[in-house]
This record gives C-alpha cells, structure tokens and sequence, in this order.
C-alpha cells in the first residue's frame, strides 16, 4: 500500500517547527507503524535528508518510550494499545497520516517527535513509592491480601508512563497518571499508611510543573494504553480530600 | 593478571555467603559520606544497587540510556521470579533451587555463586512485596505461585504476564525516594562510551549526553555496570532495540575479561518471524507451557489449518521424547526440538518455521476464564501482532535470541579483572552457566542489586576512605574523552552510502545462521571472515548524517554496532575454541546418539575467560576450572 505522511519537523526545544510532506509506497499491512518510520528514515538517509526523530525501545508495548500523536489521538487508532504496536493493516491505501509530537505543557519537545517527559519521574519522586527501606522485611505471606485488592492494584500498576493521558487531556492534566499509582499503593496494606500523604505530594508537584486540572472528561481513560480505568481517579480524590481535612 | 582468582569463601556450600558477611571488611557510616559510586543501567539489577548503596550512605550517580530510569529493558520480563520459598509445600528448598539452576545451566556455572542467589532469593520477594508489587494472591490472601521450565516445583512468583514490569517499577520507586532525599544523582539520556582507569582501578566513566551531544567526565571510587546482555547483535531478538552490549565491551577493551561470550539462550516461544524488515520478535512468556502444548503435524508439508488437524494426527513432539518434563523442559531443550522438527520438514505456517502452541485442552477442561486470567495479557498481544486469536487457533511460535548467558567475568565479589569495576545483572556471566532457567533472570539481577553488591563493594571500598574525591581534570580522564571523541568523529567521517541498522541486519542474519542454535567448525569459521568483511565494509561505507553535538539517534545506534561488530568474532571464537555441546552451545559434531548436547567435562569443565590484548590481535584464553563439591556432574536428562 501507498501512505501520505504530514510529520512535524522541529530541529530543536527552541527552533521554529513545521509539518512536512513525505510519501511511501510498497508498505505492507503486516509492518508495524514504527517498521514503516524506520523505512522513511532509511530512505531519507539514504537521500541526504535529516531522518525524523522518534521513540522507541522494547517494540512490545511495555516500556513506554514511544508515544505519538497519529491522526489526532494519542497511539493511533487501535485499542489499548502503545504506538509500537500499531500495525500498518488499520491504515487505508492511500490515506494521509499526521503524526505529530505530544503536545502537552509539561512535554516540551527536545527534537521532531521526541518530547521531554521527565515532569512524570518529578511526580513519582513525590511520593511515587512505600517509604520502606531496603532490608529486614516481614515474610510476604505475614500480611494476607485479598485477591480482589491485588487485583485492582495490579490493573492499576499496569500503567506504562507513556504520557498518553496528559497528551490527549484538555487541561493537559496527568491526574489518570498520579492515580495509577495512589490507587495501587492506597489498595495495599504497605503503602496504605503513606496514602492520603502521597496523594497531596503527588498532586502538588503536577500543579506545578505546568499539568492543568482534571475535569472528568475521561479522554485519559479512552487513550490509556492500559485502559486504566477513571474510577482510580476517584480514589485518588478521596485520599486527596482526606489529606486536605487532616491539615 | 593472568591468573583468575574466584575468591570463593571457604567452608560449607550453605555457610560461604555468611562466613564471607562475618568476615568481609566494613565502611562506617561516616565514611561512606566520602565515597562516590558509579551505577551504569537502571534495570533489575542496577536500580536495586543504586538506591540500596545510597541508603547505605554512599554518594550514588546513576545513567541510563533510555529518558527514564522507569524502562530498562528487565520491564518487558513477562513470567515471573523465582524464590525457594516452598509456599506450596512442594518439596522446594534453597539446595533444590541451586541444584535446578547448576542443572540447567549444564554444569558451566560457579556452583558458590548459584547457592547464594539460591540463598537470598527469599529476601528478595518479602522486599519486593513490600514495596508494594502486587504479585498474584490465592483466594486466601497468600501468594501463588506457579511453575517454570526445567523444574518439577512450583516456585515462580508472578504478577499476571507482566512481572518484570512490576518487579521493576517496585525497584524503581526504591531509587526514586532515594533521588527524592537527595541521595541519588540520576543522569537519564545518558550513553557511556569509555571507562576510565587510574593506576589500574576503574575510576570514573565517559558519556555522551544524548540531547547535547556532550561528553562528560564523571569520576567515582568504583564503577558498577548493570548494563545488561548483547542479545540484540542477532538483530532480530526479544529485545529492546536499543539494548546492547557497548558498555560490556568497552570495559572489556580496558582490560576486563569477557567470559563464555558464546553462551546465548534462544528462547522456544516467539512470535515467529513474519518479513523481512521486520525490527524485532515479540516473546511469548514460558508460563504459557504450563498450559499449552507444542505440536507439529505427523506429516510432512501439512499445511492445513491447526485445527483442521485431528488429534491423531498431531506430534506432540516434546511430551514424545521428553516425558518426565513434557512440555516444560528447559529453553534450550525446547528451542533445538523446535528447529528440529521445521528443518526435518514438519513445520507450521507459510515460512515452515514455526510450531503450534496450542491451549485447546486448557480451554476444555479450565474453561475460558481461568485460562483468560493466567495469560490475557498475552493472548492479546499475540492478537495485536498476528491478528488471530490464541482462544480459537493455536498460537505460532518459533526460537529467537533473548538471553545472554555469557558477560564480563567476575569473582565471587562480583568484581571484574579490573578492580574497582562490578559487574551484575544480566552484564556479568555469573550464574546461569550454558543456560538459564526461566524466571531466574529477575532473581538473579535483584539479588545481585539488593544483597550482594551492597555488601561485597564495601569489602573493596573500604581501604579507599582516605583518598579523596577523584579528579577529572586529569590525563586518564583527558585520554579516555579523547578516544571516545575520536570514535565519534571517526564514524560521521566515513559519509558513506548505507545505514548503521542496514548493517546491524547483516551482521545478525551471519550470527543467526552460524553462531546461533546450531553451530559447526565449518561454519563458524566462515561466520568469522564474514564478520571480518563485514566490519571492513561499515568502516568504509556506513553513513551517518548530522553531527555530534546535537540528538542524533544514527550516530548512537552507529556507535553500538561498532562494538556489536567485535564482540561477534569474540562471540564466534569462544564457540570455536569449546569444541563440546553444553546448554545452549550446541556444536553438531558433539551429539548423542539421540541428538541430545554431549559435554565434554574432561577438557571443558571450564568457565572460558578472554582477555584484549590490542586492536587485531588475537584474544587470550583464560580458563577457570569449574570444581563440582556439591552436585553430583551427570549427563543432563530431561526424558
């Protein structure tokens, strides 16, 4: 099949950028998305040209490097999954493709698609963890855990940190981000005793390092790779609100 | 130094590790505040070090290639990680562990460093639950656990398919509260091109911040790498793209030696290759053998649909020849049947590399949600790629690169040939042997991160406390810059006509059909003259575009294939020179009657360790003869 691509094209944080037209043929359904990218660079190498800039690492949806903005939504048109795992067979012959960078106030853009995320690493220094030191640990099976706890601490650990929710969020919010993990944390007897306490720390940091507000519109939820679900948000609230009326 | 000192403590299997703790030299905690230490790699084995070193009280610095900490490649272990905890009373304890992975490994590995990992494998999952990681709990509330390969217990902890994510954000959150206290200094988008030595101890490190194109000069009282294994020089493989060996063999070219390069695991359950620009080939976890059955056609060409294919006409080749362990032998075991089969003309799908995994009967008699909360994650994944579904068709999979066995050697300290420079994780040899059992990946890095290096460093450390903080306005530091800038410019300079990743595809399509499954005398000597010109020809011919001063992702991947070139004719010298089939070696002119690796323990019972001796010089061949005190060395049977 032939695709249009429309990319952005920023040299650096502080150049002026631009979209840019660039067509491909003899790209095939199998191919992944970033399979067909590593086939324009190698013919814009190969043709003098600057490649395009992006991101990736394990190429299985887990590690959460890549993340681009395809057709106006974050990872692209599939379900639940990362942009690694996009497969070429949900394009049509012919169509035009825009893929732009995250755009988000807290992602500046370092070069082409590749943007700055480390304003969530900020936030997970906030309070992301159970202050527990490393050593003298109690025997696993001493505390008993529901199942059901685990679980839903699990679905919500799953969280990759791509940035996907702020990205596609309004208020570029990345409260489905700080949720995750004061949801998982807060199910669990370890890091119950910290909960309320992260929960503020956590969303303090957000405010300010330029996130904007979460204003239940669930897009997050509807791009989450994972498909964190926005109930977490609403326990992330309660342990907020009861920091709040403990000062 | 010619001759390798092992450093075993002496004494009872089961009481080195804490004779060597009783009697290891210490570092008071003020001293600590004076002492720098370099951690290299955020992954299960680094992350762990660094924030256990920094609540200790040294002064830590930790890089990563990747922009967060958060997705070192360890993220993407699906299966789980084992501990000798016998929760389900199965018959497991510490000895059973270390006696499965001596198994397993052939009989190559250090049998003082598998009891320890053995030993502090417990601690790791109480440390880890405790951090929060939500591993899979009974109905009762306790732990589940479940089986792996190669063993007939059940002491593998999981969370869903995505353990290694789990295991890791837990390590993660560890060294993030030692960032948040001040503790830790983290330098994300970072790649290390150089170690540098003073007087012949590791020193300090160069690196090339990735969005400045700067190189930069850190110093330090010791260097850790926990940097990983060179998996992707096969170019198709499980691995991140962006893994590689470089830092490895950087310390390699300053004088650490590089010990059973060749010893590779290839994984049995992949998504079999589909194209030819294909980037990568996505595992599907070994836990999936708990429930699923490998099968091949009994007729040759049978290229009807798997589930047109009735019962008695299906192979269900690995319950045929292996029945004690049926499906659930080890990795290496299940890779060569596999390729077997397809090379005898009984594979699956359009290429005939592949086999069926299949979980029909699982499906029966479990029903689909039992099966659905094992494995959902994967069966989705396996959709995503292959766009069919494992609930109605049998999976397709085949053998890829995955682990590497081989790394930098190191003593029972987890030191290298250099003093000063540790090596742990995946980075080091240590104690998986010819080959490693599943789910003792993550065991091994985490003890290694939480445990071991916390304790052995200070043994080095501590005659160091009235040295000072180590200069880097220095000539070592100028020469080691200097060469890594040279290198850098020597590779824009070349302005040929072909792509780093062009080459990096050759390179891998030579290991994988010489130096891969399936090895011989004729054609690993043909392998090396084809990597030799093929080195020669990216030195003349590679292109890469941009500079050095700016983000240039060419110019990383151009450095990384470089080094990827020389550790492949190591790689293929190591598995000339071990002219026996061990584990994952496996040389066609040393076979059992059936088929099966045959060792050869009279001359090679031993861990090969290779030292650089210059650019074009042949490499030295160290040996550190393995002694078996504890175990009993038998031909490996899984029948």
């Amino acid at each position: 099949m032939k695709v249009k691509l429309k990319i952005w094209r920023q040299a650096n944080a502080k150049a002026k950028g631009q979209f840019k037209n660039y067509e491909l043929d003899d790209i095939q359904d199998e191919m992944s998305f970033l399979e067909m990218l590593d086939a324009l660079n190698s013919k814009l190498i190969k043709e003098g040209e600057n490649p395009v800039a992006f991101e990736n690492d394990c190429r299985e949806g887990i590690c959460g490097t890549c993340g681009l903005f395809i057709n106006g939504r974050p990872h692209g048109p599939g379900e639940q999954i990362a942009t690694c795992q996009l497969h070429m067979r949900l394009f049509k012959d012919g169509e035009t493709i825009v893929i732009e960078p995250w755009r988000a106030g807290g992602f500046p853009i370092i070069k082409d698609l590749v943007t700055d995320r480390n304003a969530y690493d900020k936030i997970m220094q906030a309070g992301g963890f159970v202050s527990v030191n490393i050593g003298g640990t109690p025997d696993s099976n001493a505390v008993l855990i529901s199942k059901e706890h685990a679980d839903e601490a699990m679905d919500a650990a799953s969280c990759i940190g791509c940035g996907a929710c702020a990205a596609i969020c309004k208020n570029s919010s990345a409260m489905l981000f700080i949720a995750a993990k004061v949801s998982q944390l807060a199910l669990l007897p370890q890091g119950k005793v910290e909960a309320s306490k992260r929960a503020k720390r956590m969303v303090a940091v957000m405010d300010e390092l330029g996130f904007g507000n979460c204003s239940n519109t669930g897009a997050c939820e509807a791009e989450c790779p994972k498909g964190i679900s926005l109930a977490h948000i609403a326990r992330l609230n309660r342990e907020f609100l009861k920091a709040n009326i403990k000062s | 130094m010619t001759k390798l000192d092992s450093k075993i403590p002496e004494g009872n299997l089961k009481d080195k590790w804490t004779n060597y703790l009783n009697s290891m030299n210490l570092v008071s905690p003020a001293n600590k505040k004076k002492l720098d230490i370099i951690v290299v790699g955020t992954g299960i084995a680094g992350a762990p070090a660094a924030a256990s070193l920094a609540q200790l009280g040294y002064n830590v610095k930790v890089f990563c290639y990747q922009d967060s900490s958060r997705r070192a490649h360890s993220v993407a272990a699906q299966g789980g990680i084992n501990a000798a905890k016998n929760y389900p009373n199965d018959g497991d304890s510490i000895y059973r562990l270390f006696y499965d992975m001596i198994k397993g490994g052939d009989y190559r590995a250090r049998e003082s460093n598998v009891y320890r990992a053995a030993e502090v494998s417990n601690e790791v999952i109480d440390q880890l639950t405790a951090q929060g990681v939500p591993f899979a709990r009974e109905y009762g509330g306790t732990l589940s656990n479940r089986s792996f390969g190669g063993v007939q217990v059940s002491r593998t902890f999981y969370a869903r398919g995505q353990t290694g994510q789990q295991v890791l954000l837990g390590s993660y959150s560890a060294l993030k509260r030692m960032i948040s206290e001040g503790k830790v200094k983290m330098y994300a988008r970072r790649q290390m091109l150089e170690i540098v030595t003073v007087d012949g101890h590791a020193r300090g490190i160069i690196t090339r911040n990735l969005v400045t194109g700067e190189t930069e000069r850190h110093s330090a009282h010791a260097v850790i790498l926990a940097t990983g294994g060179y998996g992707t020089i096969y170019y198709l493989s499980t691995l991140a793209i962006n893994s590689n060996g470089s830092a490895a063999w950087s310390a390699y070219k300053k004088g650490a030696f590089f010990a059973n390069p060749s010893f590779i695991q290839i994984h049995p359950t992949c998504i079999p290759q589909l194209n030819d620009y294909q980037s990568k080939l996505t595992l599907m976890s070994e836990s999936l053998r708990n429930d699923g059955r490998i099968w091949v056609p009994k007729e040759k060409d049978d290229k009807r649909p798997g589930n047109d294919i009735p019962e008695d006409e299906r192979d269900y080749y690995l319950e045929r020849r292996y029945p004690a362990f049926g499906n659930l032998v080890p990795r290496d075991v299940a890779s060569r049947a596999a390729k077997e089969r397809c090379d005898a003309g009984y594979g699956v799908g359009d290429t005939g590399q592949a086999v069926f995994l299949d979980f029909k009967h699982a499906l029966e008699k479990q029903g689909k949600d039992v099966i659905e909360d094992k494995y959902g994650n994967l069966f989705e994944m396996y959709e995503t790629i292959t766009g069919e579904s494992p609930y109605e068709r049998p999976m397709r999979i085949y053998p890829a690169g995955h682990y590497t066995m081989g790394g930098l050697w190191v003593d029972y300290e987890l030191q290298t040939t250099i003093p000063g420079l540790f090596a742990i994780g995946e980075a080091n040899f240590s104690d998986h042997g010819a080959n490693r059992l599943g789910a003792s990946s993550l065991m091994q890095g985490a003890t290694d991160g939480y445990f071991i290096i916390p304790n052995t460093i200070s043994n080095y450390l501590s005659d160091k406390i009235r040295t000072g903080k180590v200069a880097t306005d220095t000539k070592e530091f100028d020469e080691a810059e200097k060469e890594a800038k040279e290198r850098l410019e020597k590779l824009l300079n070349v302005n040929g006509t072909q792509t780093a990743s062009s080459f990096h595809k050759r390179l891998g399509k030579i290991l994988w059909e010489y130096a891969g499954m399936a090895r011989n005398e004729e054609g690993l000597k043909k392998a090396l003259t084809m990597v030799k010109d093929l080195k020669n020809e990216f030195w003349k011919d590679v292109k890469v575009p941009g500079t050095s001063a700016e983000f240039n992702q060419e110019l990383e991947k151009a450095v990384r294939i470089a080094s990827a070139f020389e550790l492949s004719q190591l790689l293929i010298k190591d598995a000339l020179s071990r002219k026996e089939s061990c584990g994952a070696h496996y040389r066609e002119e040393y076979v059992t009657e059936d088929g099966e690796a045959k060792r050869n323990d009279e001359e090679y019972m031993y861990v090969s360790a290779w030292e650089y001796q210059g650019e074009d010089k042949e490499p030295k061949l160290h040996k550190e003869e393995l002694k078996f005190e504890f175990v009993e060395v038998k031909q490996r049977s899984y029948k």
